[in-house]
């Protein structure tokens, strides 16, 4: 096992995925789909046609976005679509925006309230 | 370009392996080491999710590219390291070679 030189580079472009329908992953957790159209070497990204797909349990909603320019500080993975295959699991149910808030909610507040729950509770001390 | 390119070379020589990235945000992604680069940003092939139920947008995603900075780790097939080579390397890179 040798250590390759700087002349054999396998490099990691994202100049494949031009043109292509690709999912975004944020660091906040956001899920982003859209047309890669330009890229840097920050991974700074441009999508097109960018659409939000929210998922709460078994529903789920794409909110239109438009044009967006990604910092790539925010990136967290870049997936390229297939589209042959099916991008969500079929039993997923596909909601209007206004539920998938409130579904969203009733997430966040069931999550609170596990943790204060869990901070009750960590008082008593059980062994 | 950087001068610390021990990671770098040695992923390189991992292109082709099967390699399990954990991400910072909890996300396990199974796949074929693609490419690398300078900043350990990594190209995986074949992917596939580790825990699928907890994931369900990744679904049909077969390739991907993970920036470098969001990597916690990168889990290795246990015959794909070779610990004497590292060892030399790693020492000949602290010598300031």
């Amino acid at each position: 096992m040798s250590l390759a030189g700087p002349d054999n580079f396998p490099a990691t472009s994202l100049a494949d995925n031009l043109d292509k329908k690709l999912l975004v992953i944020l660091r906040d957790g956001r899920k982003l789909v859209g047309i890669l159209r330009s890229f840097d070497q920050f991974a700074n990204v441009v999508l097109e046609q960018a659409i939000e797909r929210i998922m709460v349990g078994e529903l789920y909603c794409d909110l239109p976005l438009g044009l967006y320019i990604i910092r790539g500080e925010n990136v967290v993975v870049i997936g390229e679509l297939d589209l042959e295959k099916e991008e969500l699991p079929p039993h997923m149910v596909r909601v209007m925006p206004s539920e998938i808030k409130r579904a969203q909610k009733a997430e966040k507040d069931a999550t609170e309230l596990k943790g204060t729950m869990r901070k009750r509770m960590e008082f008593l001390d059980f062994d | 370009m950087f001068r610390f390119r021990l990671f770098f070379s040695y992923f390189k020589e991992l292109v082709g392996k099967v390699v399990t990235v954990e991400l910072k945000n909890d996300l396990a992604i199974t796949g074929i080491l693609h490419s690398v680069d300078q900043y350990l940003n990594i190209k995986l092939e074949d992917t596939r999710v580790v825990d699928e139920a907890k994931y369900p947008h990744m679904l049909s995603v077969k390739n991907c590219f993970i920036r470098g900075s969001v990597v916690r780790y990168v889990q290795l097939p246990p015959d794909g390291v070779d610990v004497d080579i590292l060892h030399d390397a790693t020492r000949r890179e602290a010598r300031g070679a």
